[in-house]
């Protein structure tokens, strides 16, 4: 990394009046013998959004994994006090993390609200989660013309929504996504921030968004990383971030 | 006319059982994607245990739900022991265990049972219904079966475990995203499938005797059955097991004799893994691309 990335390096942002949600530091994560993640740290505030940037292969969707239990990780995840490192996947999606996967993870051969009912499936308050049912076809109208239609066939852009609904169901604390843009006709993907941002608002949950496109990212969010091949190389305030030249040169173009 | 309904009435009796040991096929399969081997003889087994009760002066119902619910248990710990430690082991290495579970379960049946063959009670009136035209017996598992399969239809459709559990036979990563414990959904359907395949050994039991060896020819055509469905498609494997034991019976006693039924299955599951691998029902897949 160069000088000017570096001089940007500040660690874990201290939000205004946000007290952490997730604290990540020293994070080592990797497929087998093959190291992705390199001891990086990074903090994700209640109710904020935390963008994580870099170019294919910096270990993006491996972080995510890392954080909910999918791969073999070491050193330190805090979720609301509570360390969640080593832990199942099942369990931590029981304390309140939702992920929504790379390749977004449908049921294809369950219908539509099959889906949504599982998203839901860790939850014991039956009366609420039909309320929620509601409140994401609200959310996603498209979704409920298509409630008993099988998922695989959605298309890519309802297929999307479906995988943020799923993940709604739960209820999280903490909503991971990785690429929720991805493959989708920009009028979709205005669509999908607009509700995400509405979900900010609406509900407490903290975002940990991982998003190819970045501009669009550093505009939802209110921090930002940049990782490169498995080192966080800047962090901050998302508006700083956006300033930063060299993100600017490589990320967002101009 | 009447000698054919006659065939075709108990057809469906040992049809339904077929039906039921090919759901337990399929069910396996859609976790583990392998052919449970073992299925034969883990209802043969749970056959003997009902047969020990039952001699031991308990009545027979009491009997057959102590059974179900032991061999569910003794499923689950076969998941749990035996199958667990070989979930990511190559193919070979997961045949020769279903392949060992079947030569055990197999030894072990003559080893206390010994091979010599005993006579199974039916819970049913020995006297024929509709004018002769079947068993008791046979009505009477013809209507055991439909209940089993009811019962089935609507834990798997109606209810969250039953969802959680074709979640997982679908996408075990997706599944421990939402939070479902997929090693327990697992053993749950070795469970399940162990207690279905004991109800198919206690209703079979009196028509074919009890030996060890007794349930080889059955998960033939519960095989065959559930490649006739489609292997992945629990429907499909219902509808199967009764076309399996139509086809078996009428063919026996019209075209190749008793003698030569059991190759009724070898041809249906010849013919089906040449004309059409997916079976009826296969998934076709209704997806974009
Ligand atoms: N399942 C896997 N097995 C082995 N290596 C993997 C696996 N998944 C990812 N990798 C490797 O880990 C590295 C980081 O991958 P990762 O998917 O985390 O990148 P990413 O930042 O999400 O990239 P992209 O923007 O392309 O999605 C890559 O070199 C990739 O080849
Ligand atoms: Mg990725």
């Amino acid at each position: 990394m160069d000088a000017s990335v570096r001089g940007c390096l500040a660690i874990p942002a201290r939000g205004r009046m946000m007290a952490a949600l997730l604290e990540v530091s020293r994070l080592q994560a990797g497929y087998g013998a093959f190291s992705v993640l390199h001891g990086i740290s990074f903090a994700v505030q209640d109710g904020g959004i935390t963008a994580l940037l870099g170019a294919n292969g910096a270990g993006k969707t491996t972080t995510l994994r890392a954080v909910c239990g999918m791969v073999k990780a070491a050193g330190s995840v805090v979720l609301a006090g509570a360390q969640i490192a080593g832990r199942s996947t099942e369990d931590i999606v029981r304390r309140g993390v939702a992920h929504v996967p790379d390749g977004r993870g449908t049921f294809l051969h369950l219908t539509t609200e099959e889906n949504l009912r599982l998203g839901a499936y860790t939850r014991r308050d039956r009366a609420d989660v039909a309320g929620d049912l509601e409140r994401c076809y609200t959310y996603f109208p498209r979704l409920e013309e298509r409630r008993a239609q099988q998922a695989g066939t959605l298309s890519g852009g309802e297929q999307q929504m479906l995988a943020i609904a799923r993940a709604l169901m739960l209820r999280p604390r903490l909503l991971l996504l990785d690429e929720p843009s991805f493959g989708l006709a920009p009028l979709v993907v205005q669509e999908i921030f607009r509700i995400m941002q509405r979900i900010r608002q609406e509900q407490q949950v903290g975002i940990l968004l991982v998003e190819q496109n970045a501009s669009l990212a550093l505009e939802v969010a209110d921090h930002a990383y940049l990782l490169e091949t498995g080192r966080v190389v800047l962090g901050g305030r998302a508006d700083e971030v956006g300033r930063n030249e060299a993100v600017r040169k490589s990320y967002l173009g101009y | 006319m009447e000698a054919f309904l006659h065939q075709v009435l108990s057809g469906l009796a040992t049809g339904g059982i077929y039906a039921s040991l090919a759901l337990a096929l399929v069910m396996i399969y859609q976790s583990t994607h392998f052919i449970n081997f073992a299925q034969g003889e883990m209802a043969m087994f749970s056959t003997y245990l009902a047969w020990t009760m039952i001699n031991a002066g308990m009545s027979w119902w009491l009997a057959f739900v102590l059974t179900i619910l032991l061999s569910f248990v003794i499923g689950m710990l076969i998941e749990r022991i035996l199958i667990r430690p070989v979930e990511q082991a190559p193919v070979l290495t997961v045949i020769i265990v279903f392949i060992g579970l079947l030569v055990i379960l197999n030894s072990v049946a003559g080893w206390i049972y010994t091979y010599t063959i005993k006579s199974f009670p039916s819970p049913f009136p020995a006297e024929p219904v509709f004018g002769g035209l079947m068993s008791a017996h046979e009505l009477g598992a013809i209507g055991v079966t439909l209940v089993v399969l009811i019962l089935l239809y609507v834990f798997f459709q109606f209810t969250p475990l039953g969802l959680a559990m074709r979640a997982v036979a679908q996408n075990p990563v997706s599944s421990r995203l939402v939070g479902i414990r997929v090693g327990w959904m697992l053993a749950l359907g070795w469970g399940l499938a162990a207690a279905i395949g004991a109800v198919a050994g206690m209703m079979i039991a009196p028509i074919v005797y009890l030996d060890p060896t007794m349930m080889s020819g059955v998960l033939l055509y519960a095989f065959a059955a559930a490649l006739l469905g489609g292997i992945d498609s629990p429907g499909g494997a219902v509808v199967g097991g009764f076309l399996v034991g139509v086809l078996e019976n009428v063919m026996g006693a019209f075209v190749i004799g008793t003698e030569l039924k059991l190759t009724v299955a070898l041809i249906v599951i010849i013919a089906v893994l040449l004309v059409r691998p997916s079976g009826l029902f296969g998934r076709v897949i209704v997806s974009r691309v």
